[in-house]
């Protein structure tokens, strides 16, 4: 092939010949391993990807995954989403925020919740799309109730960017944008108490795809240097996956701990420096930032910088907002199974009283939460 | 969340910062505003994330990646004809 096709780009990467060829690969290598390897899938997208094609079939026994807490949705605790109903609520505003959001529920309902009880809230493709709608409705108040990992936070900086040029008055922003390399640490660091009692069991990750397209696969390198952690960062397709494992395993079985790129189409070591400069002017980290079934993790949640606090829908109505904690439903074992301690099936709850329409921990709100791809598709596992 | 489709630039629009980009047939209108001073032209193939280009898409690499799959698939069935072969000589 000379000549790169769009198409190539889809079927190339899902190719059944590859993901077998691959299998098989993968197979003799693991034979070679002196004992069995965990490997966390850090990003929710690639619990997606491994359980949609049924890649944990293809693997040998003693290859297995921890489905990390990549899920940006999955991860927004009971407290913020109080934040985002109250806010909705609020005399003309109207929220906006992506779709993924719509089901998650607080302690006061979700936001659809909110929305059928009488408050404007909408659901948009882009955060661009907060321009059209102030533009369109000039005496109302537009709070974006931002979401998402490095993938997404430079959109909400260039939102806020176009914002201050163009002179909007009516844009405000609710931030819940969350980083990675904070997690995998305090995944594998065993901080605070309640991870301590815990065994941790990870050996490898495999890196997220757009996280790492945008911040670069540089902020994994102190994971094999430090914490003697191999990572590989992986495209989202079955074969980036399937490829992705590959290498993991021929680390073991060489005696390597490095960090290495499979998704070389897209991620370089530097990653986009536009978009960073972007996150950089306009976001900070913050001190404590609390992830629904992990808690509380230092530095791992961002805010905008004091000097943009104008824009800053927490400090604008940080009367109406509350502070306090809410604690996660006692039944729920979404922490164990973000730390790779348990598998959904486990829980009590999973397929009862917590379904992806009903949802009562992390991993099941969103398509991209483990819950929920075992939900959708673990009939295939059994 | 944060998956991104791959998709083909038809149209640039330096002035406004947006590019008209093909995905798979259905054409639509992606902000600019994370891509700086890169290089971007008409045919070059991008991943497009809520309504951003996000990153262009390095066709040697995705090129080199295709052919190391077909080099695998190769090896692969060559064992399986090893093995098919190894297997009618024990008999």
């Amino acid at each position: 092939m000379e000549q790169l096709e769009l198409k190539n780009l889809y079927d190339g990467f899902r190719d059944a010949p590859t993901i077998k060829a691959y299998a098989k690969l993968i197979e003799e290598d693991a034979k070679k391993l002196q004992s069995p390897i965990n490997i966390m899938e850090v990003c929710g997208g690639h619990t997606h990807t491994i359980m949609k094609y049924g890649l944990l079939q293809l693997l040998p026994k003693n290859i297995k995954f921890i489905h990390g807490p990549g899920c940006p949705v999955c991860i927004i605790p009971k407290e913020r989403i109080d934040h985002a109903y109250i806010l909705s609520m609020q005399e003309d505003v109207i929220l906006v925020t992506l779709g993924d959001m719509i089901k998650v529920p607080g302690s006061k309902g979700s936001l659809q919740d909110a929305r059928s009880r009488g408050a404007d809230v909408r659901f948009v493709y882009s955060p661009f799309d907060c321009l059209k709608i102030a533009r369109q409705n000039p005496t109302k108040k537009i709070i974006f109730f931002a979401i998402g990992f490095e993938t997404t936070t430079p959109m909400s900086a260039a939102l806020l960017e176009s914002v201050i040029k163009e002179g909007i008055c009516n844009i405000f922003f609710h931030i819940n944008h969350v980083r990675v390399p904070e997690v995998m640490r305090e995944l594998i660091k065993s901080r605070d108490i309640h991870v301590d009692s815990y065994n941790n069991k990870i050996d490898a990750f495999l890196g997220p795809s757009h996280v790492s397209v945008i911040s670069g696969s540089k902020i994994y390198e102190e994971f094999p240097r430090d914490y003697n952690r191999p990572v590989v960062v992986s495209g989202f397709e079955p074969v980036d996956v399937m490829q992705a494992i590959s290498m993991s395993v021929k680390q073991f079985i060489e005696g390597r701990c490095e960090l290495e790129t499979q998704y070389k189409r897209v991620v370089t070591y530097d990653g986009n420096l536009k978009a960073q400069e972007l996150m950089d002017t306009y976001f900070e980290q913050r001190e404590l930032f609390k992830w629904r079934g992990l808690g509380n993790i230092p530095k791992s949640g961002l805010k905008l910088k004091p000097e943009f606090e104008a824009y800053d829908a927490e400090v604008i109505y940080k009367d109406v907002l509350p502070l306090g904690e809410i604690e996660d439903h006692k039944l729920c074992i979404c922490g164990d199974i973000l730390r790779g301690m348990a598998n959904p099936p486990e829980c009590t709850l999973f397929g009862t009283a917590c379904k992806p329409s009903s949802p009562i921990g992390s991993c099941m709100v969103s398509s991209e939460g483990a819950c929920a791809a075992y939900y959708k598709y673990g009939n295939l596992i059994k | 969340m944060c998956l991104s489709i791959p998709s083909k630039v038809v149209k640039i629009d330096k002035e406004n910062s947006i590019a008209t980009v093909d995905t798979m047939g259905v054409q639509r209108e992606a902000s600019l505003a994370l891509i700086g001073d890169e290089d971007l032209q008409i045919g070059d193939f991008v991943l497009l994330h809520i309504g951003f280009v996000m990153k262009k898409i390095d066709e040697q690499e995705a090129l080199e990646s295709l052919e190391i799959y077909r080099d695998i698939i190769d090896r692969m069935n060559e064992d399986d004809k090893r093995m098919a072969i190894l297997g009618e000589d024990s008999l």
